[in-house]
């Protein structure tokens, strides 16, 4: 008898736990329809500046992949999180995003910092993590997709334009940390491999702003072009002061690697006009994709400038996209895979493709600002170029094979 | 350029460097040592300063509108400190931990506010065409040394300040006013001094002197919602290796911590001088705890 009523009293909550579960299937079923990704940027802080405006390139996309009905038939939802300039912020909501959001992708990141931060997050879940921006490379993890230029896509190309200039004694300019040490690293191996001379080598810390002794080195040593790796503020400080120094831009020329077109906006073109710069996109490309993309940007920002992390944030959304469709299913690690075995070159960048280092094959290009804030091209590589995380002459021996 | 014309431009640089330290450390100076009020918005001051002089530019074009911006961020900015001595800093007095924090606040009240305002990029203050351009010193600009006309600017403008500042407390009677309270708070107000009134004019004066320097170093330095934060801790490590409250030691401290970081630039990179700096001024105030100028102040005896 005992036995026998606590048998039924036990189906009974088994007959419960059978109807909540199918009263909670419904509404997943429903949900079914649609597909979570997460959208992780610094929205507040000191890198909210460039960071806003690839989050807005980055919901482009998506809305437009949903507009043309989604992807595998099913809506995609994205969940943005703020990164807030902190690296330590960045893990948290990349786990956050993953373990708690479900998401089954996650587009962002930006300083070097930040990537380091989510990378052991990602591989842990072995979640995948989509990276817009062009870095100093030396990384090389299967959880990531390196959208951004690697230093043999951005740096040496400029400098491979630079000698084809006949500009041989060149001047390294940087701020002091990560990105410009690394690049610098391997440009002055290059630029001794190549029979060039450097100048010099000069980092300021980040956001400084007296740049007198600097120029003053700069004068001593005569260079023919400053490689310029400085971040953020101290561009303005930095070409104020040439300017008052009697050294413009047209009189000493100026390469800059972390100046695109919303940076030019902020430290002002006028500024700036006739510096060179050095990416894989430029607003001004002429690619009628490109026009597409930049139109629909700013139908939704007028007057608003596109550059090249932006436009790398957008391509991220339609490659994941098109890898999806390829895949067949959204499992991370399939998806990187098939992502690999694609060529895209609708979405404005010209052709494109990650290969098997998870990095994207992008054409490089350098430009010259002009007083509007936009870049007139200058030179691009005939074919695009193939990434290589590990620089062969300063970090012989490493690969990255997945 | 040769080795001589670097160090000689260095020299200059490094003359060119206390100026501005000098702008930006001696209203911190004067209401750090008559009050010992840790003042942490004052790199704001600095901050607005800017902004103030970007719309007088825009307003009223380039060349009126930088004289115009200088006279209207010193007495906008003095205003503003005057505000903030009556409502803040008055009843903090006594309290040195707590004014910091509290000037902290102000400092991060007042960064977002111009983030809302002016928006987090940055605006640009234009010099006018007289001051944009350079003597070249030994040679075409490229080859030899050549001295901006906006850091000789500068230079005079901070010469012009010290100089005005120190005539007000030498020779004037609200001068001997403030150096009355600095000397013996107690006994100056026991003989009829308005104390209150003599710190609200100082207060207000030094953060007056920190937007007419915002103003002046805008035409080489950002306009940012944090460009503040770039000045403060060299301006705090004038006014400490000055001597709290010295004219005299600000001004040496200015020149010394200038000239140490144009010079030990010759030999390093900017980073590691910033490092020798700082190792130099902790050894330094070892020796000299309390600056250089150490004032004979009994109203600072009584507090340390």
């Amino acid at each position: 008898m005992l036995t026998r009523a606590s048998s039924a009293r036990r189906s009974a909550v088994a007959a419960a736990v059978a109807i909540l579960f199918s009263t909670t299937a419904l509404p997943t079923s429903a949900a079914s329809d649609t597909v979570k990704v997460g959208v992780l940027q610094s929205l507040t802080g000191t890198m909210a500046i460039s960071e806003v405006t690839v989050k807005n390139a980055e919901l482009l996309a998506i809305d437009q992949i949903n507009a043309k009905g989604g992807v595998l038939g099913k809506q995609i939802v994205p969940v943005v999180e703020d990164g807030a300039s902190d690296p330590a912020m960045f893990a948290q909501k990349a786990q956050k995003l993953i373990q708690q959001d479900d998401v089954v992708t996650v587009f962002g990141g930006w300083t070097s910092a930040s990537r380091k931060a989510m990378l052991p997050v990602f591989e842990r879940f072995h979640a995948l993590l989509w990276y817009p921006v062009q870095f100093e490379g030396n990384e090389c993890s299967p959880d990531i997709m390196y959208s951004g230029a690697q230093p043999n896509q951005q740096i040496l190309p400029a400098l491979q334009w630079a000698e084809e200039k006949g500009y041989k004694s060149i001047f390294l300019l940087g701020s002091d940390y990560v990105f410009p040490r690394t690049a610098n690293l391997i440009l002055r191996k290059h630029i001794i491999h190549d029979g060039d001379t450097v100048a010099g080598e000069e980092y300021v810390p980040l956001g400084g702003t007296d740049f007198s002794a600097v120029i003053s080195k700069i004068k001593l040593a005569k260079p023919e072009i400053v490689f310029n790796t400085l971040n953020g503020d101290s561009n303005v400080s930095f070409f104020k002061q040439m300017a008052a120094a009697g050294l413009p831009s047209s009189k000493l020329p100026v390469m800059s690697f972390s100046i695109a077109e919303q940076e030019a906006k902020a430290i002002g073109p006028s500024l700036l006009a006739g510096s060179y710069a050095a990416w894989n996109y430029f607003q001004s490309l002429p690619d009628p994709a490109n026009k597409k993309f930049v139109a629909a940007y700013q139908a939704k920002y007028p007057g608003q400038p596109v550059d090249d992390p932006m436009a790398h944030g957008y391509l991220d959304v339609y490659a994941w996209a098109a890898a999806v469709k390829k895949a067949g299913t959204f499992d991370p690690a399939k998806v990187a895979k098939a992502a690999s075995t694609l060529t895209l070159a609708d979405v404005g960048l010209g052709e494109t493709k990650f290969v098997n280092n998870l990095s994207l094959s992008q054409t490089a290009y350098v430009g010259e600002l002009e007083p509007d804030g936009q870049f007139k091209i200058l030179w691009s590589s005939k074919a695009p170029v193939a990434p290589i995380p590990y620089d062969p002459l300063s970090f012989p021996g490493k690969t990255c094979v997945h | 350029m040769t080795e001589s014309t670097l160090v000689a431009g260095q020299v200059f640089n490094g003359i060119s460097v206390a100026s501005i330290l000098l702008l930006a450390a001696l209203g911190l100076a004067l209401s750090f040592g008559l009050m010992r009020v840790i003042n942490m918005a004052h790199g704001e001051m600095l901050m607005m300063g800017g902004y103030i002089s970007y719309l007088a530019t825009s307003l009223f074009g380039k060349e009126p509108g930088f004289f115009v911006g200088l006279l209207a961020a010193f007495i906008g900015t003095a205003l503003f400190g005057a505000l903030l001595e009556v409502t803040l800093i008055r009843r903090l007095y006594g309290r040195p931990l707590d004014t910091l924090l509290a000037t902290w606040g102000v400092s991060l009240i007042l960064q977002q506010a111009a983030r809302s305002i002016f928006g987090p990029i940055g605006v640009e203050v234009t010099a006018p065409s007289w001051l944009a351009g350079s003597l070249a010193v030994g040679g075409t600009a490229l080859t030899g040394f050549a001295i901006p006309a906006v850091r000789v600017f500068i230079i005079v403008l901070a010469a012009l300040v010290l100089g005005g500042v120190a005539y007000v407390l030498t020779r004037t009677p609200i001068g001997l006013y403030v150096r009355a309270v600095h000397q013996n708070r107690a006994m100056a107000e026991a003989l009829g001094t308005n104390t209150r009134l003599v710190d609200l004019a100082v207060f207000s004066l030094g953060t007056g002197i920190a937007g007419l320097a915002g103003a002046a170093l805008a035409l080489i330095a950002p306009v940012t919602p944090t460009v503040g934060q770039s000045y403060i801790v060299y301006a705090f490590l004038v006014v400490i290796v000055g001597g709290l409250g010295s004219l005299t030691g600000t001004l040496f401290a200015a020149l010394l911590v200038g000239l140490f970081s144009a010079l030990a630039q010759i030999f390093t990179s900017v980073s590691t001088s910033d490092v020798l700096l700082l190792v130099a001024v902790i050894a330094f105030i070892q020796f000299r705890p309390r600056g250089i100028v150490a004032r004979s102040s009994r109203a600072l005896e009584a507090e340390v």
